[in-house]
């Protein structure tokens, strides 16, 4: 039985290895014309307001030339134009008005005169801005037409996105009339094509993006799974979790400090308070400290994070409050190290190495220092009990540690911990989610491989 | 104990020793180790030779000191290939002391663009690199997701002025660079999480070519997003640097750090082995002796 | 009432992000934007607590004569060498009286350290040699014209000695502490790849194929280097994507229980 999976298994590395097929891309050269003749204009030339974004942008679409890859095949790129009121230069000078007053600030100081100029630009800068929906409206008078971008030949659409700050030489207006052109192009730049104008358009943000639907209901149904499961677990009903030996080693591993009088050193990892496992972690923690103040054994965390050590002195503070004994409590339980993850690396090994721990547990986001942490650990002689959700960390914790939650595990450890009947409730929601993610991918397997791309379009997300 | 229980449970020093020595023979010792190149660093390189000179690259040199070894020669064989093929680089740095090793590599490369060289058979002029026109280095500022968020909108929302304390609107290069959309894609060369950030925040958001440099350990992680076209190539520690250096036809660190990389991973196979050798002896030694009583 | 108000916070601002990212509109934005700016705020004060801490713990050491009490100097005068040194630069090509300066504001924060530990006549000893150091510092600092302090610019970054520190002292010591690493993953792997059964037997053969993929002196060298991308694009991808969806949905889970109250773990309510 043995033998045959392992022989399976190098058939499958054989195999594996000879189906890759290197591809070679074809290059497309395009030959050149020696007398060039105007090409033809784009057709079907069409501006429209960019959906599902901020605004400040403007989407334009076009069919190619009849000489872009065919006909004459003169068409080298395609210019595209929008009409710019005059007003737009004085703009462009007021700004770099506004730059080399910056440029002195910067050389001679925060200056009273320097900021006088600055504020009465500002105000000149802003007038002109409320001007410019009327300059636009006046089209074709006052102004010009501007390039605004280029494309290769062969593209049927442009982009032409601004800056939403006002003061930015790339600043484009919402609810402003834009008028808008393409030229096909030829080598000689002299010879080319202009399509008919397309205006009046306007860009404005919207207030919802339709791009996002299949996240949305995907959150739904998440939330309503776990507000069910929650509730029916609330109502009493039993709800069975897999035991997880990385938890139950904690209670173990805090008793035997106790015993050996050593203290327990706790490590949140390099995580932000952004990170969920950071978040996790902190759950983890209260437990483990609520249970140091029962036991009074020495707690150390060393934080890498500043915003992490805050967190995790309230939560260290609370615990030792719940536990009933506030006086045992020492501010300097949590502290902080340092920024530089090596350095870091460096002084929790020392604690280590001087302090002899009992336990480490490592509980959060690690990157390089889990294996030198966890073998200096191994090294000193203590328990270890890890738990990441960073997978290329895993194998390190599973060979240095001797207990290690994997990934999500990481995350139900508060659930397992408390044993409360609402977490549970959230755990068996994360389940079922699970299950019909399994179910998707199985069904969009079969579908992609019958050439059904509908069904896996439907889950596709806009940026 | 016998020699197989040896085998089996050697003391780590043992293996730290034999290991160092390996790894200094081999340093001093110099000879060439040939480099096979995978597809996934090729299209980075195809990436890079094959853009117009003038276009923008933005290389975000996101790595601390401590993975100079593997990642500054990803950087030296990237950014020589991009100065030499005239295209023009923005740089940020958003770990912490990023910006000391991205000074560092700007330094110089800029000297060893100085002398003329050929690669490839094809001749490149030595020239003088100018901060400002062939590259603008805007810098670090905390909190990396905001600043790959915020230069997404536009590069003068996180960083108004560049490291040096230019503003953005002087800078020639800069003119007209609103955000990754005028860039002609992202590479990011990082050890640690701003990886997640640049894929999630940036290249998600934004839909910006990304590439990515990363250490050896991480490598495994990151090849999800290579299958999901979100990222189109990774270079994976100093064999990644190695093979953009092939690539480039420009041998520097990484390759002749190959050649020790090359036997340290003999070794670790070796005592691999070894213990293995030891495990199978010990097994069939208890097997026998069961059978005999 | 204490921790009703968090908790009120963490499901307003928690429901605003997930509002926002549906809402692409400028509006949205700006609030997000605004909340962004205010995690940078909010971080900087962190920072400085945190280096608060740091000073607490240092000195408690020097002071209870800690295991390595010794290296908390190391640390203290590290942290604030880098600070001066970073604010500083200097004008000319002579450095002036600059490090008498450097070594009075060190001889400053040394002094105030003992005041801690002091008790009686000492205690106003270091305080005085505090005062007077700090005093010829400021005087160095007024008169020397050598170089100047830049608070508001980025003038101090071209600091030779700031940036000397750095590639000399730093990149040094945490490329050794990296390259540590090197080792640990040999003992490690040694250890590990063990073929106890079928499993790990798998393991280790992809491990040994992976690791000889560049190994050109060996028969079918390219094999290996074909086999070992394969590895990686297939099998691998497959268990990480695996791991990767777990990771995801308990993300969103935790994330959920965070903003809807059900976890309180971070606010020491486990």
């Amino acid at each position: 039985m043995n033998l045959k999976l392992i022989v399976i298994f190098l058939l499958m590395l054989c195999l594996g290895s000879f189906a890759l097929a290197e591809t070679n891309t074809v290059n497309k050269d395009s030959t050149a014309v020696d007398s060039i003749a105007p090409p033809a204009p784009v057709t079907m030339f069409k501006a429209f307001d960019t959906p599902n974004d901020h605004g400040h942008s403007i989407t334009l679409n076009w069919q190619l030339s009849a000489d872009d890859g065919a006909g004459q095949n003169s068409v080298l790129q395609y210019q595209i134009y929008r009409w710019v009121p005059y007003l737009m230069d004085s703009l462009t000078t007021l700004r770099k008005a506004m730059t080399t007053v910056k440029e002195e600030e910067i050389k001679r100081g925060h200056e009273k005169v320097l900021k006088k100029e600055m504020r009465s630009l500002k105000k000149e800068y802003n007038a002109v801005l409320k001007e410019l929906p009327s300059a636009h409206k006046a089209y074709p008078n006052n102004g010009y037409w501007k390039e605004v971008g280029k494309v290769p030949a062969g593209t049927k659409s442009y982009k032409n996105t601004g800056s939403k700050e006002k003061e930015s030489q790339d600043y484009l207006p919402d609810l402003t009339d834009f008028y808008y052109r393409v030229d096909a192009v030829t080598k000689d730049s002299t010879v080319r094509a202009s399509s008919k104008v397309f205006g009046p358009v306007q860009c404005s943000g919207q207030w919802f993006n339709t791009g996002r639907i299949p996240v949305l209901v995907a959150v739904i149904l998440f939330t309503f799974l776990t507000i069910y499961f929650v509730e029916k677990a609330k109502n009493g009903a039993k709800l069975y979790v897999r035991p997880l030996s990385g938890i139950e080693a904690v209670d173990d591993a805090i008793g035997r400090a106790t015993e050996m009088g050593r203290p327990i050193l706790y490590i949140l990892g390099l995580g932000s308070v952004a990170d969920i496992a950071t978040i996790a972690s902190f759950t983890i923690l209260s437990r483990v400290a609520k249970q140091v103040a029962e036991y009074q054994t020495e707690l150390l965390v060393p934080t890498y994070d500043p915003l992490v050590m805050a967190v995790a002195q309230e939560v260290v503070k609370s615990a030792y409050l719940d536990a009933g004994r506030p006086d045992d409590y020492k501010e300097d339980t949590v502290h902080f190290v340092t920024q530089s993850q090596f350095a870091y690396v460096a002084a929790v090994n020392g604690i280590m190495l001087r302090e002899l721990p009992a336990t480490n547990i490592y509980m959060g986001v690690f990157f390089a220092e889990s294996l030198i942490l966890a073998e200096t650990g191994a090294l000193a002689g203590s328990i270890q009990i890890a738990g990441t959700d960073q997978i290329a960390q895993i194998p390190f914790f599973i060979v240095a540690c001797d207990y290690t939650l994997i990934g999500e595990e990481l995350y139900a450890a508060s659930a397992y911990l408390g044993r409360e009947p609402l977490l549970l409730g959230s755990l068996k929601a994360q389940d079922y989610a699970k299950a019909l993610v399994i179910i998707l991918a199985i069904i969009g397997l079969i579908m992609s491989n019958f050439g059904w791309t509908q069904f896996t379009d439907l889950f596709k997300v806009a940026n | 104990m016998n020699i197989f229980d040896k085998m089996m449970r050697l003391d780590r020093r043992w293996i730290f020793l034999f290991l160092i020595i390996v790894c200094v023979v081999t340093y001093i010792i110099p000879f060439k180790v040939p480099i096979h190149v995978v597809p996934e660093v090729r299209s980075i390189y195809d990436f890079i030779d094959t853009l117009e000179p003038g276009k923008i690259v933005l290389i975000a040199i996101d790595y601390d000191p401590n993975n100079l070894a593997e990642l500054q020669p990803m950087t030296f064989a990237i950014v020589e290939h991009c100065w030499r093929r005239k295209i023009k680089i923005i740089f940020t740095a958003l770990s912490q002391n990023g910006p000391g090793m991205a000074e560092q590599a700007i330094r110089d490369i800029s000297d060893s663009m100085k002398v003329d060289k050929t690669y490839n058979g094809k001749f490149y002029k030595g020239r003088e690199i100018k901060n400002g026109i062939d590259y603008t280095f805007l810098g670090y500022k905390p909190y990396y997701g905001l600043v790959i968020l915020g230069m997404g909108q536009d590069f003068r929302l996180p960083f108004p002025t560049d490291y040096y304390g230019t503003p953005l609107d002087s800078i020639p290069m800069m003119k007209g660079v609103l955000n990754y959309d005028q860039t002609a894609g992202v590479i990011d060369i990082s050890g640690g999480s701003i990886t997640d950030a640049w894929i999630n925040y940036g290249q998600g958001r934004f839909n910006f070519p990304l590439a990515l440099g990363l250490t050896g350990v991480m490598t495994a992680q990151y090849y999800p997003y290579l299958g999901s076209g979100q990222i189109f190539g990774i270079m994976g520690g100093l064999l990644g640097a190695a093979e953009y250096e092939k690539l480039a036809d420009n041998p520097g660190r990484a390759m002749g750090g190959m050649r020790i990389q090359l036997y340290a991973h003999m070794v670790i196979i070796l005592f691999i082995v070894m213990g293995n050798v030891g495990f199978f002896m010990n097994k069939r030694k208890k097997k026998l002796r069961e059978k005999g009583i | 009432m204490k921790r009703q108000i968090p908790f009120a916070l963490v499901f307003i601002f928690g429901f605003f992000t997930i509002f926002q990212y549906f809402v692409p509109h400028e509006s949205s934005e700006w609030v997000y934007e605004f909340l962004l700016d205010w995690i940078l705020i909010i971080g900087i004060f962190a920072l400085a607590l945190g280096i608060w801490s740091l000073w607490r713990v240092s000195i408690d050491k020097i002071n209870n004569r800690r295991p390595n009490w010794g290296y908390s100097y190391v640390t203290l005068a590290g942290l604030f060498l880098m600070i001066i040194f970073g604010f500083t630069a200097k004008n000319g090509d002579s450095w002036g009286y600059y490090f008498p300066f450097v070594i009075a504001v060190l001889l400053v924060i040394i002094m105030l350290i003992q005041t801690i530990k002091a008790k009686g006549q000492s205690k106003i000893l270091y305080i005085g040699l505090a005062l007077l150091f700090l005093i010829i510092s400021i005087l160095i600092g007024y008169f020397d014209k050598s170089w100047s302090i830049h608070f508001s610019t980025s003038e101090g970054l071209k600091n030779t000695m700031f940036q000397d520190f750095f590639d000399y002292i730093l990149i040094p010591i945490l490329s050794t502490m990296f390259s540590l690493l090197a080792f640990f993953i040999a003992s490690a792997a040694y250890r590990a790849f063990r073929a106890r059964n079928v499993l790990a037997t798998i393991l280790l053969v992809a491990a040994l194929i992976v690791m000889l993929r560049f190994n050109f002196y060996l028969p079918g060298a390219e094999y290996f280097a074909r086999t070992s991308t394969w590895l990686m694009n297939v099998p691998n991808l497959a268990a990480n994507r695996a791991i990767v969806i777990g990771i995801g949905l308990g993300v969103v889970a935790t994330a959920l229980k965070v903003i809807l109250g059900i976890e309180r773990g971070y606010m020491g309510k486990g």
